[in-house]
């Protein structure tokens, strides 16, 4: 059978080998996280503690400050020590409350309900608020948005996202091999809340036994599927996974997924809302990948929200070499960080180390008009126009030439034989246009 | 905080191509024609080429000196550049023909423009045009015979050339000097088949005759293998298709340029190709996508990246103006061959097409 791709994209080698045999390790509790307020696509939460408070795990720290944010929860059980701006994965710095653990992990009471299924699609949706989950494939949109289309926008599919493209990264592989009930159960929920009649499980073919497994979870469930996909880089965006699975295009300029009757969240976020809409269980952990040629033992943790990157580094026995490169999420998309004092996050997927080879800088040249980077890109742009029109203050050709339908995924700068920081020049593009457009205003 | 670690945006991957790797594989993708090109017309090839090649890398060398700019000759694209005009050389030039053109080519066709990336025509071509400009005697006779084969390397017109040496000594001097394209030419041109002799039912026979030789298997085994006359670059078909099959699977050019140049031109000539009073054949069609430079031009240089469209729909628009262009010049013009002005041609119209090929974007809705 020929696999289900979408036109366009990349095959960088995938790279999971590193730590795709390894099983989910529970991170041992940390002695100090550090909570940053955004997390999330939309407006920072506000913090509701005081240094000196102390707190169970799970507890509100920072309530959501509108309609499209999160709500922030404590990880550990301990005290609140700081309230400032720290080093976020994101390579800034920004507002975040530390917290000094007591070691106890003493949590807020939970719930069982082993009736979650049959819970109303508004309880459903109050749990999941409450515990302040947003998207975990890295983009960070908050879930609960995602999950109320307006009245008029009627949802059919939703769409499981299994796909892990970004090379490296093993964290939604771990979790679909062991905890496939959960995720499944979480589809459910989602499925019930938008009132979708099918569910798909997206997952790229490099996973053979992710497919195996969930698809015989599937087999007795009719309005469930896995769709096995061909490995190809940025199928986990998620236009070009509704178009893999579904053959349906989400319109340009700006569309969203429910224009064409779908709905997609990553197969962590599903494991989360399980645990909100069962337990009432706060989004305070998740499994991250901290892998690399040189991470001398690669890991797939379960850790606590806030924990610093050099604490799980440490926790992996440190870099056989000399660290050229630490990378928040995957190689493609991710942030270089400048040090390890960042939290992981509830968008963080893992943490990639390059030696400094790997991490070498390679000269920009001008553009011999090769036209590989238009090849390759899934949105159909031209980003080597885009970049130019940016580079010479042109913003109406870039906006022409789709400056703002790019997604950023990174291919064109990934084949570019001049080495030209095409995502770079677009982003740039992107900022500036938006000034230009509050300046016309 | 302590900035120990590199922080660059995003991709952290590369596919680890370049601009060297690409230069210098298409570099290699040349090589077969110029091992046909020696073998057949001998080393004389192989230092016209290296003349050619090291001239365009020490003027640009010297050119990026004297500007105070990076020296960026081990890139290898001046060394192409160089080594493609020399390819549109014949084997017996003078030595100092393409290093004129070499110079000629990075100076006015690249560097005054910025160098590489900025030039908006093929610098190769330029240079071609310039040495053909200035020095046309030097550029369209006195061409060797192929080694291995007769005259012109058509061994059926050879069998008939005897009989026209005294019949119609024109009819003989075309046959036993010039390409296969000039004879196909010459053959349209109704003066010259009247001038052949004083009887015009013989002229007519003659040029049927001379025309169904050169139509047939014998010349396209010839053309295919490279035994004819011609430039030190397009000697061989099989050889610069071994090149083009490199390239293709390197994914270093796009399939679509040369597709639609050489369908293109396929196409036209299996309906325009023919002569009066010829009766229409596949040989047409295959003679003129063998003959001249077309394979050399379709697969080397009208996909030269920078002076070709960036879009997909472009590409195919370049393809197939290049083809009616070449097919016009080669059927109506006054060239025996029009692959390389047709390229240059479409070269300028490039910035053009790209403005009137923007591509709809993924899930953009049609207007």
């Amino acid at each position: 059978m020929r696999l289900k791709t979408f036109p366009g994209g990349v095959h960088p080698h995938d790279s999971k080998h590193y730590s795709s045999s390894k099983p989910i390790a529970e991170a041992p509790l940390p002695a100090r996280v550090i909570i940053p307020v955004s997390q999330h696509i939309g407006s920072p939460s506000t913090p509701i503690v005081q240094v000196g408070d102390e707190v169970r795990t799970g507890q509100k720290i920072a309530e959501a400050s509108g309609y499209v944010s999160i709500p922030q929860h404590a990880s550990i059980s301990g005290k609140i020590t700081k309230i400032d701006v720290f080093p976020h994965p994101t390579g800034n710095k920004q507002l975040a409350i530390e917290i000094t653990g007591d070691g106890q992990d003493t949590w807020i009471d939970l719930v069982n309900d082993e009736n979650y299924l049959n819970l109303s699609t508004k309880e459903m949706k109050d749990r999941i608020t409450e515990a302040g989950i947003c998207g975990m494939g890295g983009a960070g949109f908050p879930t609960q948005v995602k999950l109320s289309p307006p009245e008029d926008k009627v949802i059919d599919t939703v769409i499981l996202n299994g796909v892990e493209c970004e090379p490296y990264l093993t964290s939604d592989y771990r979790l679909m091999l062991e905890k496939p009930d959960e995720i499944i159960n979480g589809l459910r929920i989602i499925m019930k809340i938008v009132g979708a009649k099918r569910g798909i499980i997206g997952i790229e073919a490099n996973k053979p036994d992710a497919i195996k497994l969930l698809t015989q979870k599937t087999q007795s469930q009719s309005d469930l599927s896995v769709c096995p996909l061909k490995l190809q880089y940025p199928q986990g965006a998620e236009k070009q996974l509704i178009y893999a699975a579904t053959r349906r295009r989400v319109p340009s300029k700006g569309g969203l997924p429910m224009a064409v009757g779908v709905v997609v969240q990553n197969v962590g976020t599903a494991f989360a809302i399980y645990e909100a809409v069962r337990f009432k269980k706060p989004l305070v952990d998740r499994i991250i990948s901290v892998t690399g040629a040189i991470v001398k033992e690669p890991h797939n943790f379960k850790a606590r929200i806030g924990t610093l990157y050099a604490e799980l580094v440490e926790l992996c026995g440190g870099a056989t070499e000399t660290i050229g490169k630490v990378i928040s999420g995957g190689p493609m998309m991710g942030f270089a960080l400048p040090g390890l004092e960042a939290p992981m996050t509830k968008g963080s997927s893992g943490l990639v180390l390059f030696n400094e080879q790997e991490a070498k800088f390679l000269e920009e040249r001008d553009c011999i008009r090769c036209a590989r980077c238009v090849d390759v890109c899934p949105m159909n742009l031209i980003p080597s126009t885009i970049a130019s029109a940016v580079k010479y203050k042109n913003l109406d050709l870039a906006e022409k030439t789709g400056l703002n339908d790019c997604m950023k995924c990174g291919s064109c700068a990934y084949v570019c034989p001049a080495h030209i920081r095409l995502v770079q020049w677009i982003d740039t593009g992107k900022i500036r246009w938006a000034e230009l457009q509050r300046s016309k205003k | 905080m302590k900035d120990i670690y590199k922080v660059s945006p995003a991709p952290h991957l590369h596919d680890h191509t370049s601009i060297p790797k690409v230069m210098w594989n298409v570099v290699i993708a040349l090589v077969p024609a110029l091992v046909a090109a020696i073998y057949f017309w001998g080393l004389r090839s192989l230092w016209l080429t290296l003349a050619g090649a090291l001239s365009a890398v020490v003027t640009e060398a010297l050119v990026q000196k004297w500007r105070k700019l990076p020296v960026s000759v081990a890139d290898g694209s001046a060394f192409l550049t160089g080594m493609l005009l020399s390819f549109n050389i014949h084997a017996a030039a003078p030595m100092w023909l393409p290093v004129v053109g070499s110079v000629f080519a990075i100076i006015v066709g690249k560097q005054v423009f910025g160098g590489l990336g900025n030039n908006p025509v093929n610098p190769a071509l330029l240079g071609r045009a310039f040495l053909l400009a200035s020095w046309p005697n030097l550029m369209t006779s006195g061409w060797i015979a192929a080694k291995k084969g007769a005259i012109s390397g058509m061994n059926d017109l050879s069998l008939i050339a005897d009989s026209l040496k005294t019949i119609a000594p024109k009819a003989h001097a075309l046959v036993t000097s010039a390409t296969p394209l000039k004879v196909a030419q010459t053959l349209r041109d109704s003066t010259w088949v009247a001038s052949l002799t004083s009887d015009p039912k013989l002229n007519n026979e003659i040029t049927q005759n001379i025309f169904n030789n050169l139509f047939d298997l014998g010349t396209l085994k010839a053309l295919f293998v490279g035994n004819i006359g011609g430039c030190i670059g397009e000697v061989s078909v099989f050889a610069l298709l071994l090149g083009a099959i490199y390239l293709l699977w390197k994914n270093i050019i796009d399939w679509r340029i040369p597709s639609f140049y050489i369908g293109t031109v396929f196409v036209l000539t299996f309906l325009f190709g023919g002569i009066k009073g010829s009766s229409p054949s596949i040989m047409l069609p295959f003679f003129h996508i063998f003959a001249g430079g077309l394979m050399l031009g379709a697969f080397f240089m009208a996909t030269d990246y920078t002076t070709t469209p960036l879009t997909k729909k472009g590409r195919i628009i370049f393809g197939i103006g290049c083809g009616l262009l070449t097919v016009v010049i080669r059927l109506v013009g006054g060239y025996p061959e029009g692959v390389s002005y047709s390229i240059l041609f479409m070269n300028v119209m490039t910035p053009l097409i790209d403005r009137f090929t923007i591509p709809r974007t993924f899930g953009e809705v049609k207007k």
